[in-house]
């Protein structure tokens, strides 16, 4: 947690997709081999401040990903560090091009979804990705990425161009809680605890990490200690903080902003099944598509607020207690 | 042993003319060699694509004959051209004209798509670097071609991009975005050549879903367009000689093609394109089709 700005954490900061856009446009001259890859929607995944820094590597596409997607494997192969931006229903639209001419291909490319979940409000169902975490998850060597807020997205940016290998990154469209301070630091495939406690763990990604904080209020205010597990790498997970966790406070509740099946929550049942089982709740949305509304709205409607979270962490804890 | 098959210029169907001896002829008999190490490689992995595997003999033999500057011994130099085989399934095709010039082991090579084996049903750049990308997946390879042109040229490098697609690829969308995006960015570099064999998986083109008029499609596109025998060595090196000399529009070349060419029984017949199971007797055949000796057909088809 940090002590430089400690009055911002908590309120609302930039969209982690401006997060993003800017800090790859800060990182730019660090990594001269780095493009960008757009198709028609720089200003909604936020790389219109790498168009506007370096518009000699900014590479329009058009509005279609298909070609792009595949394209950024010819980049890599020659030597460029492409970064593909789009919207995460877009990404699916181009699954198999990142399955075959990226992931396959083992080249050194990078996939940053804007516009993912809930979170993307208004736009509708069919715009609210909730499957991309599950489905970029089983593209075998995919590292996959939902960070939590603007200051963490900007360091997890300069990870992925760091990291040698394929990565999904979920930025997101709304302006986004403030969870970490100016200390906070970043690490592909490790998780670490933003609140401690011992009755019950709470893992989250992305939005809902500051949802769980919420939520570990809450439940401290009827003495329930709510451990807070930001788990912004889906894979690789971190099983060993996964174990600690399930063998410290014996329940688990699984937050995201995604379908309950496949995603961080998946992830997290698979990791714990085959090293130290405990009761599980899953947040998110439950198998359904999203609709129009304020991504609060949204949150509440669809069950992954922080009252949802707080209830769920409840479940578990009962789970826990008839189990003993 | 090694193995060596000879290849004799007079020793193919009687209709042949007698070759002279010219970058031609060394170009004919790759692509004869080609043609013969597919059947042999199809035989022994009981599976695989003859029919479009045979119709690019010739346009591979005189890409790495005559017009692509790639060595087995620099094949990550990054100055050197790429070619990508876009039609992935045509990967007999590929490993036996890379065989021919050294990337590989002849034999190996007739390993195909058998366990353990790097010469797998659709080629793999993991398993086998100088097949430049991993395809297989119709309309990728085109748009990977694309991305490395388009990164060959922010690098100022003098490299040239080929993709080698087939008829029934142009049916996915891919393809179009790939050819309204190429054109946009002006990737005088990159060059896509069709192997028009007529046919696909199942029928002709044009009961499953029509291509024509296909030249003026690409043109519509802002294409350079070459349109011609895919099968004539000597035109297909300077139709590439001209489409290296084209400004700020990417070329392609519809090369008109024969299904199955070589192997007369096989010509045409859509059967031949899918996934089929030779027998001894067929491959026997068609090795005696393509000019093979009775030794040489035996050493393709015996003790692998």
């Amino acid at each position: 947690m940090g002590s430089e700005s400690p009055g911002l954490i908590g309120t609302s900061g930039d969209s982690l997709r401006e997060a993003f856009g800017k800090a790859l446009s800060e990182l730019a001259d660090e990594f001269p081999q780095l493009v960008v890859l757009d198709a028609d929607i720089a200003g909604g995944t936020g790389v219109h401040h790498f168009r506007k820094s370096h518009p000699e590597r900014f590479l329009q596409f058009g509005i279609a990903e298909q070609n792009m997607m595949a394209a950024a494997g010819g980049l890599a192969a020659v030597g460029q560090l492409p970064v593909v931006t789009t919207f995460a229903v877009f990404c699916l639209r181009a699954i198999e091009q990142a399955r075959l001419s990226l992931a396959y291909a083992k080249r050194n490319a990078k996939i940053v979804a804007s516009h993912p979940g809930l979170d993307t409000g208004p736009d509708g169902g069919s715009a609210q990705a909730l499957e991309d975490l599950a489905a970029f998850r089983a593209i075998p060597g995919m590292t996959v990425l939902s960070p939590a807020d603007p200051v963490e997205m900007a360091l997890a940016t300069r990870a992925i161009l760091e990291f040698d290998g394929p990565v999904y990154m979920r930025t997101g469209r709304s302006p986004a809680k403030r969870v970490f301070g100016d200390d906070h630091t970043f690490e592909i495939g490790k998780g670490h605890i933003v609140r401690d406690g011992d009755d019950v763990t709470i893992v989250a990604c992305g939005v809902e990490v500051a949802r769980a904080v919420e939520a570990a209020a809450l439940l401290a205010e009827e003495g329930i200690a709510a451990r807070v597990v930001n788990m912004a790498t889906i894979k690789p997970i971190d099983a060993q903080l996964l174990r600690r966790c399930s063998k410290e406070t014996g329940a688990i509740v699984t937050a995201e902003d995604h379908n309950i099946y496949g995603g961080l929550g998946g992830a997290v049942a698979e990791a714990l099944g085959a090293t130290r089982p405990c009761p599980i709740e899953f947040v998110g949305v439950r198998d359904t598509f999203g609709a129009s509304g304020e991504p609060e709205e949204l949150a509440v409607m669809f069950g992954i607020g922080a009252k949802a979270i707080a209830e769920a962490a409840r479940r578990a804890i009962k789970r826990k207690r008839r189990a003993a | 042993m090694p193995f060596t098959p000879k290849i004799i210029p007079t020793a193919g169907r009687k209709d042949e003319p007698v070759l002279r001896h010219s970058i031609e002829t060394d170009i004919a008999l790759a692509a004869r060699f080609v043609r013969q190490h597919v059947v042999a490689s199809i035989y022994h992995a009981g599976s695989g694509h003859p029919g479009g595997s045979l119709s690019c003999a010739d346009i591979l033999a005189a890409l790495f004959g005559a017009e692509l500057n790639v060595w087995p011994t620099a094949h990550d130099d990054p100055a050197r051209d790429r070619f990508v085989l876009s039609k992935g399934h045509a990967a007999p095709a590929l490993y036996a004209i890379a065989a021919h010039h050294g990337f590989c082991d002849k034999r190996e090579a007739l390993r195909l798509r058998k366990i353990g084996s790097r010469f797998q049903g659709h080629p793999h750049v993991l398993d086998l670097p100088w097949v430049e990308t991993s395809t297989g997946s119709l309309g990728q390879g085109f748009s990977v071609a694309l991305g490395m042109a388009m990164g060959l040229k922010m690098q100022r490098s003098s490299a040239r991009v080929y993709a080698l697609l087939g008829d029934g690829e142009l049916q996915e969308g891919e393809i179009w975005e790939g050819a309204m995006c190429a054109a946009h960015h002006k990737l005088d570099n990159f060059c896509a050549i069709i192997d028009y064999n007529k046919l696909q998986s199942d029928a002709r083109n044009e009961q499953i879903m029509r291509l024509e008029p296909l030249a003026a499609k690409w043109r519509a596109f802002d294409w350079a367009v070459a349109e011609i025998d895919g099968h004539d060595v000597a035109e297909l090196l300077k139709t590439f000689r001209r489409a290296g000399a084209t400004h700020e529009r990417p070329s392609v070349i519809i090369a008109h093609t024969v299904k199955g060419k070589g192997v007369p029984a096989w010509e045409n017949v859509p059967q031949w394109h899918g996934s089929v199971k030779l027998t001894r007797e067929q491959a026997e055949d068609a090795l005696s089709a393509l000019g093979a000796a009775r030794k040489d057909i035996k050493d393709y088809l015996d003790g692998l």
